[in-house]
């Protein structure tokens, strides 16, 4: 079951490759396979124990003498994040059909190949696997974002996959010893390392992919010259493989170094949430904002994880699913907008509320769920973060608290300077409101964002039990 | 009545069967008429190399333990017979993508060189003995330097074969010099007697040993003995710069972890170390000098210089891991590399005029299947994912870390961090369009008009390459198993 789900989107990456058909139909035929991919995704999730930890494994040896398998398998927390990935790829996807994107057969196979590999990254439970699935990932992201990204999509590109492969090639090394050291590769079999320089190989890996202050240099070029829709997948989705790594990995692995580096990585955490939300209040552009806000999250979401006890982690899971559909949703308005206006720069826009109700709508919702008001899924999760890491001292909480106030400030700004005053010079009486298809898109991200904020438990109650180290890890 | 030696034709076949490749393919275009010649010895050279592939592979079954063979001149063993399956899959390939090429004569002598050069490879990694190694050396890189010179209308080859005839000929003699020194510490010539002789810190033999690594490092083209590289594999034709870069970067690094295991074994201190120090200069120097080329096939040598570093890590492990990490890495090495020279050698051949980063411009789009399939190759030599570029890498820096060169394991990540440079550089120039301007002025007639002819041996010895390359990454577990199979015929 786990393995289908990942083969699924990346045999139909084969099939939109080599079916020669023309651009819209490859691109319906790709929104159907990763349709069929959330299907099976809920399948899944009827399958699943959630009393149990580790399950619905598939292990098959890959080479023996260093211990390598193919194994992978579904926590509960890692069934979450793969069904963001699941949802929020099929939006991508669905919206890259509609806005018609040049090369379509090269560009929704490789939109499908991203989709398996992010599955692969949440199941993988051996590391040389992790690191495939990691790496595979790069691949298609840097081709999304060289060919079909904006103007400086080349200096963007080169900069994202020389950030990212530094980071990543330490953490092959750090595999290397971790696995030989153990005499396994596998997640589930080998036990804990105390030895400071691997773990920080790990870290280096994930503290660029998420990204962490002050490693954050690639993010804001890459999201601003990405498509929309693989900026949305970027920030949404693929920026959880961080957390899931830093989780299942650093956390699990590493509880020694965890311990002694605890206080730095907090520190930077806290950094990037109060810098990043700085940013994003003084970014000129809806796409700017989006990725600092991205920013700014991750670091809440770190400091959730590196509170190291269970209310924390949870909060920091339920606040991955919840920033990866706002943040997904937000990207995907940014590029409607700039369909009508050419532009996504706050100077330019704004007064786009009169006369188009869906559009405003639909952004206000996700504003205010984004800025955590009380009610949304953003504030349970930014509640248990803060709650979490009020154990490991207040003054972590208190300015994770402060730093809510800011998301609140440049949110706001972003929905008036968008929906409110008066006309800008690029909105023009023309520019329509959200079409049926637009709708159709970002309208179940809405919903899923809804019915987590009515019911964010259905999250948080199900992410644990986990396996036991990841257990004690948490504790 | 004297004494005759019994030999073992097995273990010989191989090699001969290269050799009546090349003695076909040359008579035959000898005697044949005009039309006929081309066509006849590429076939002889195909079948050559197909045939000593098998009968290597007979020869790597029916060998369980390695046996000496001819007086000790030379061995029998699976570690020879699997880099012979190797050298043999690299020629058939060459074959393939050197048919296309516009050769108005020489094309007889072509084949036949080719068949010789890798009879000479296939025979010098069986080599157990000072003497037979050197001889075969000299026999393979005669045949390489002729092919370097084959072009004789282009000025780039004859530049290419006279560099490549001077600085090999000096590899060549300090190999030989170095061997003089070790014959005169000790005596003797074979290599296992070499050990046996007992001479710890004798400081001929070392210097010797010493030598004998650097001639070695000549033909394998590690840093600090490159300098040859770039400007050979720029001027040769294509067709034998993608020989070269796999074939003869094989067979010196095979028999180089072979003559260092079983002749030194006493002075493994230092010559770990040294190969550990040439290791790490080629990474660095392959790496760093590769960021500045513009053209595609000086680019691709001097990445050819830092994958020698990546293999000599496997070498300064001497351990039974090295030796399978190593054996391991030559495969879907050697496919990367040839199958990243053909598609050179095709886009050179729709273009004439050399390849560089600006002509490769919207290749990608123009030919998906050869661009992509580069785009693999590339992919595949950063050691990404879904190629065996990436298992190859973990299995050297694994056996790196299990020797306690936890060093080198930094040194290859840095080495690869550089490289991801000039590797994206090239991924980009494929599918960025070139500037309408550049066309008209630069490359002018050459890209107008017309689609570009088709060659279906290519694009097989293109797709074989990517078979390969992939395949090694899903498929590691059996030839994991050759290669440990392999590698247990060294002294560990």
């Amino acid at each position: 079951m786990t393995t289908a789900l990942i083969l699924l989107p990346l045999a139909g990456a084969l099939l939109v490759w080599l079916l020669p058909l023309p651009g819209r139909a490859s691109g319906v035929l790709a929104t159907l396979i990763a349709l069929a991919e959330v299907a099976l995704w809920l399948g899944v999730v009827r399958q699943f124990d959630f009393a149990e930890s580790l399950q619905l494994e598939d292990r098959q040896s890959w080479f023996s003498d260093l211990g390598v398998s193919y194994h992978v398998g579904f926590f509960g927390f890692s069934l979450w994040l793969a069904g963001l990935t699941v949802v929020v790829c099929a939006a991508g996807i669905a919206y890259a059909t509609w806005a018609n994107r040049e090369r379509a057969r090269a560009y929704h196979g490789l939109m499908l190949f991203l989709t398996g590999s992010i599955v692969g990254v949440f199941t993988a439970q051996d590391l040389l696997l992790f690191y495939v699935f990691f790496e595979a990932m790069l691949i298609p992201l840097y081709v999304l974002v060289g060919v079909w990204g904006g103007e400086r999509r080349v200096f963007a590109t080169v900069k994202f996959v020389v950030y990212t492969m530094a980071g990543s090639l330490l953490m092959l090394a750090s595999i290397v010893v971790f696995g030989l050291s153990q005499g396994t590769f596998d997640l589930v079999d080998s036990g804990v390392s105390s030895n400071d320089w691997v773990f920080l190989g790990f870290l280096a890996a994930f503290a660029v992919k998420a990204p962490l202050f002050p490693f954050h240099g690639w993010l804001v070029d890459a999201y601003r010259e990405s498509p929309p829709e693989v900026a949305a997948i970027l920030s949404g989705v693929v920026s959880k493989a961080a957390v899931y790594g830093l989780f299942r990995i650093a956390i699990a692995k590493f509880p020694e170094p965890v311990d002694t580096f605890q206080t730095p990585i907090l520190a930077a955490a806290t950094i990037g949430l109060v810098y990043g939300s700085l940013l994003a209040f003084r970014a000129r552009d809806l796409r700017s904002v989006t990725a600092y806000s991205s920013m700014a999250q991750m670091g809440l979401i770190v400091l959730g994880l590196f509170s190291l006890n269970e209310l924390g982690v949870n909060g920091a899971i339920l606040q991955s699913v919840a920033h990866g559909l706002v943040s997904a949703t937000l990207f995907l308005l940014a590029g409607m907008l700039e369909t009508r206006t050419g532009t996504s720069a706050f100077a330019r826009l704004g007064g786009m509320a009169r006369g188009r109700p869906d559009l405003a709508t639909v952004l206000m919702v996700v504003g205010v769920i984004a800025l955590a008001v009380p009610g949304s899924v953003s504030f349970a999760g930014e509640f248990l973060i803060l709650a979490g890491i009020y154990a490991e001292g207040w003054a972590w909480a208190a300015i994770g608290a402060g730093a809510i106030v800011l998301a609140a400030m440049y949110m706001l700004r972003l929905i008036s300077a968008v929906l409110h005053r008066s006309s800008g010079e690029a909105v023009r009486e023309e520019a329509l409101d959200l079409r049926p298809a637009e709708l159709a898109v970002v309208v179940p991200l809405v919903a899923a964002l809804l019915f987590l904020s009515a019911w964010p438990a259905s999250i948080t109650e199900r992410n644990f039990p986990v396996q036991s180290d990841v257990a004690e890890a948490a504790e | 009545m004297i004494d005759t030696p019994e030999v073992d034709w097995l273990a010989l076949s191989p090699t001969l069967a290269l050799l009546a490749a090349a003695g076909v393919a040359l008579l035959a275009s000898v005697i044949g008429p005009v039309w006929f010649r081309r066509a006849f010895a590429a076939f002889a050279a195909f079948a050559g190399f197909v045939t000593a592939g098998v009968l290597a592979g007979v020869l790597f079954d029916r060998t369980p333990d390695a046996q000496p063979l001819l007086d000790e001149s030379m061995t029998r063993d699976r570690w020879a017979a699997l880099a012979a399956i190797v050298l043999a899959g690299a020629g058939a390939l060459t074959v393939l993508l050197s048919w296309g090429e516009k050769r108005r004569d020489h094309s007889g002598e072509y084949y036949a060189l080719l068949a010789a050069a890798a009879a000479g490879m296939v025979f010098f990694v069986g080599a157990s003995n000072l003497m037979t190694l050197f001889l075969a050396l000299e026999w393979f890189s005669i045949s390489l330097y002729i092919l370097c010179a084959l072009d004789t209308h282009r000025e780039t080859s004859l530049e290419s074969g006279l560099k490549y005839l001077i600085v090999g000929s000096f590899g060549s003699g300090i190999l030989l010099f170095g061997s003089a020194l070790v014959y005169g510490a000790t005596g003797e010539l074979g290599f296992t007697a070499i050990a046996a002789a007992g001479i710890t810190d004798d400081s001929l033999l070392l210097a010797g040993l010493a030598m004998i690594v650097a001639g070695l490092g000549f033909k394998a083209s590690a840093a600090p003995f490159h300098m040859w590289t770039p400007d050979v594999y720029q001027g040769a034709p294509t067709s034998v710069t993608a020989f070269m870069s796999a074939a003869t970067k094989v067979a010196a690094l095979v028999l180089t972890l072979r003559i260092l295991t079983v002749a030194f074994p006493e002075q493994e201190h230092l010559w770990t170390v040294a190969i550990a120090v040439i290791a790490i200069v080629s990474l660095a120097v392959g790496n760093i000098a590769a960021l500045v080329q513009r053209d595609v096939k000086r680019l691709l040598a001097y990445s050819s210089v830092s994958h020698a570093g990546f293999m000599l890590i496997a070498i300064a492990a001497n351990s039974a891991l090295g030796g399978r990490a190593l054996l391991y890495y030559v495969i879907p090495y050697s496919a990367m590399s040839i199958g990243s020279f053909a598609v050179v050698a095709a886009r050179e051949r729709e273009l004439g005029v050399p390849v560089t980063l600006d002509n490769l411009g919207g290749f990608l789009w123009e030919r998906p299947f050869l661009g992509g399939a580069m785009w693999v190759f590339l992919l595949g030599l950063m050691g990404m994912p879904l190629t065996g570029g990436l298992v190859g890498k973990f299995y050297v820096f694994s056996a790196a870390y299990e020797s306690g060169w936890w060093w080198l394991v930094v040194a290859g990540v840095i080495g690869t961090a550089i490289s991801l440079y000039y590797y994206l550089r090239l991924l980009l120039a494929m599918w960025t369009r070139p500037d309408p301007a550049l066309r008209s002025t630069d490359l002018g007639a050459a890209v107008a008009g017309g689609s570009p002819p088709r060659d279906p041996l290519l694009v097989s010895a293109v797709a074989a390459s990517l078979g390969v390359t992939i395949g090694s990454f899903f498929f590691v577990q059996p030839l994991i198993d050759l290669a440990r199979d392999a590698a247990e015929s060294l002294p560990f």
